[in-house]
């Protein structure tokens, strides 16, 4: 990388970072309640003893820190698979990795109930694992195509609808209030626990995606040369995709289902930081925390006092999103 | 369309017409079996006799009651989708050329069940389940125009992968839409819900009464496109070679599809996987040819629905699980061996 393009990414990363730190500054000091950036500021170094202290740091505080992990989780995780699947298609929702968590998510709420939060990732991320190995299993036959991981990724994922919604018939009428706001992707609720059961997984992965964005440059030449290079390729393979599904399956066992994401900010950023996977990775993160704060940020503040799943908002920009990508492929161009 | 082509013959392939009358008269003995029994099975089980009883003499007492106000528009309200869904997606898979093509699957049932919502939030409780089915009929329509003007390559045809993403990612708007619209209107999700999980329990025998028309209109339809579907599935050159008009066959092939898909939402809610599995079951029975699969899909669908909601009225009782989870759950392996088959890039 010459020394231009070092800078710029310099710039880059830190004018996002800084957009980031921003819109989390907004959206504490949005919302039903307005509180004025200066006291938000003065809450977050602990020197504000007025009321909004408490709508800051118990209310507020959790749920943009829940969006900023649960977004830049679910970016990477999207950035790592499109990377190794070397497809723009590929998404954790779309590779039955989401759908697999879930399930294994709400089995776990419905089925053990006095349950603590600490275990949801990790059961989610069993989930998630077991559907990325069903699907990567399924979809061999002489080697994995792209087109057939995603055909029968949405096979798992419909499938894993159809035993989300059995579990939640199954079990007891209370709890399925409570399961199904969790289903439809949503920060809503979040509490310092879910951060603390969460960010572990954040904080040791995405550092270790970082460490491999090297070996998927060399996957997305295409596997000839990959292994021209040195390579050992379907070692390298296997950690990414099981970093992508960690990533995803903690993620998705705190936030629910929330689709898109990991389809959406990896393009953008691909569109502004070029090709190297040691820029795409951080950028896309940042991106996806941005992406899920202003969607949740929109689902409780456009129409109060009602709290709209973040969920919805991901999917109602993510999908006309998708078909527009799949109208440019079938254009002829890549 | 290679792979319907080459299904191989096998053991149970139905050669000669006589062979496929037969076959056809023991599917109908099924399905009246089927029906049958899931009148009478249930949390409380009745013999035939209640049923003969209930009609010829009716005491208004809570076993009859519950035979001609519950259990019999249940089972005919499953007949009637499953045979429709199948029919729909028995022609889809030839207009589209593609294996994986269904309602559900390409998004025409979650496009209907959209514009259904809508409705029902816009016009509240005025709105009647005869107006329903027109809302219904267009949202399965806009589902269905939209899918295909992405899924459409240039020189005509469709490219099969393209389609079913295109499917896949209108499915995922429209639920997501729906449930947003739900949750900003509380007061209507009650009737809303009705429609959101497909399931065949709860309808009346009038709600069937409004939407069957359309139905066997579009059955009608399918069954008098049997012979240019034959054709068409022989791929567009060799069509038009033959003098097929293939705008206008194609134009009523949708149109049938519209009826058929629109009418089930209306009554039963997106129900997936049975407009895909049950082409493929006919096609191993009867092979391509479309003059005796429709009738196989129209008799095999009814008799997989009617078993479905009557297996899934066993698995959690008293609950009731609704019938599209367990058809979803036929449905998926199915899918992915489809999916299996066929040769990607």
């Amino acid at each position: 990388m010459s020394r231009r393009n070092s800078r710029r990414t310099m710039y880059l990363l830190l004018s996002l970072t800084v957009v980031t730190a921003l819109t989390a500054l907004v959206c504490l000091s949005i919302g039903g309640v307005g509180v004025p950036l200066k006291e938000v500021v003065l809450s977050l170094i602990g020197r504000n003893d007025q009321g909004s202290d408490l709508i800051v740091m118990k209310l507020r505080m959790p749920r943009i820190a829940a969006a900023l992990l649960v977004g830049a989780a679910l970016a990477v995780s999207g950035a790592l698979l499109q990377g190794v699947v070397r497809n723009p298609l590929a998404s954790p929702d779309l590779m039955g990795v989401t759908g697999g968590a879930s399930v294994a998510a709400v089995a776990f709420m419905t089925l053990f109930q006095g349950y603590s939060v600490h275990w949801i990732p990790v059961v989610a991320v069993a989930g998630a694992f077991v559907a990325a190995a069903i699907n990567y299993v399924l979809a061999w036959s002489r080697g994995v195509s792209p087109m057939r991981l995603v055909l029968i990724g949405i096979g798992i994922s419909t499938a894993a609808g159809a035993i989300t919604m059995f579990l939640l018939i199954s079990g007891p009428a209370y709890l399925a209030a409570q399961v199904l706001n969790w289903m439809t992707g949503s920060v809503y609720g979040t509490n310092w626990t879910y951060i603390q059961a969460l960010w572990p997984w954040v904080a040791f992965f995405l550092p270790l995606s970082l460490l491999y964005a090297k070996e998927l440059n060399v996957q997305s030449l295409g596997d000839a040369a990959a292994i021209g290079l040195g390579s050992r390729l379907q070692l390298h393979r296997v950690i990414l995709i099981g970093i992508s599904v960690a990533l995803a399956g903690a993620a998705v066992g705190i936030a629910g289902t929330l689709s898109f994401i990991g389809l959406l900010a990896p393009h953008m950023a691909r569109r502004i930081a070029g090709r190297s996977h040691a820029v795409i990775i951080p950028v896309s993160a940042l991106l996806g925390a941005n992406l899920l704060l202003l969607s949740d940020l929109a689902g409780r503040t456009l129409f109060q006092p009602l709290d709209i799943p973040a969920g919805v908002f991901t999917a109602g920009i993510g999908a006309p999103f998708f078909l527009y990508l799949l109208m440019r492929r079938g254009n002829g161009r890549p | 369309m290679r792979q319907l082509k080459q299904s191989k013959e096998n053991a149970f392939r139905l050669h000669n017409r006589r062979q496929r009358a037969a076959g056809l008269s023991v599917g109908a003995a099924v399905l009246l079996a089927s029906v049958l029994l899931s009148i009478l099975l249930g949390l409380h089980s009745y013999g035939i006799g209640d049923l003969w009883q209930s009609y010829r003499h009716f005491d208004g007492s809570n076993d009859h009651l519950i035979l001609t106000t519950t259990r019999v528009p249940r089972a005919l309200v499953a007949l009637a989708t499953g045979a429709s869904l199948a029919v729909a997606g028995a022609v889809m898979q030839v207009v589209t050329k593609n294996p994986l093509a269904s309602p559900s699957v390409l998004g025409v049932n979650s496009g209907a069940s959209l514009f259904v919502v809508v409705g029902l939030i816009a016009f509240g409780s005025s709105l009647t389940l005869g107006g329903m089915i027109w809302i219904a009929f267009a949202g399965a329509l806009a589902a269905a125009a939209f899918v295909y003007a992405i899924g459409a390559r240039e020189r005509g045809g469709f490219e099969p992968v393209r389609l079913t993403l295109a499917g896949a990612a209108i499915a995922a708007f429209a639920s997501s839409a729906t449930s947003g619209l739900m949750l900003l209107h509380k007061q209507s999700l009650e009737s809303a819900l009705f429609w959101m999980i497909g399931s065949v329990s709860g309808r009346k025998l009038e709600h069937l009464a409004d939407v069957l028309p359309y139905m066997l209109a579009g059955l009608a339809l399918a069954m008098l496109l049997s012979g240019s579907l034959n054709v068409m599935a022989l791929g567009d050159d060799n069509a038009k070679s033959l003098g097929q008009r293939l705008l206008i066959s194609r134009a009523a092939a949708a149109v049938a599809v519209m009826l058929l898909a629109g009418s089930s939402v209306a009554i039963a809610g997106p129900i997936a996987f049975v407009g895909l599995v049950v082409p493929h079951l006919c096609r191993a029975l009867v092979g391509n040819d479309h003059r005796w699969l429709i009738p196989y899909c129209a008799i095999t669908g009814a008799i997989l629905l009617v078993t479905a909601d009557l297996a899934s009225r066993f698995v959690l009782m008293p609950k009731e699980v609704p019938v599209g989870v367990a058809t979803a759950l036929i449905g998926v392996p199915f899918l992915i061996r489809v999916a299996r088959r066929r040769k990607h890039e």
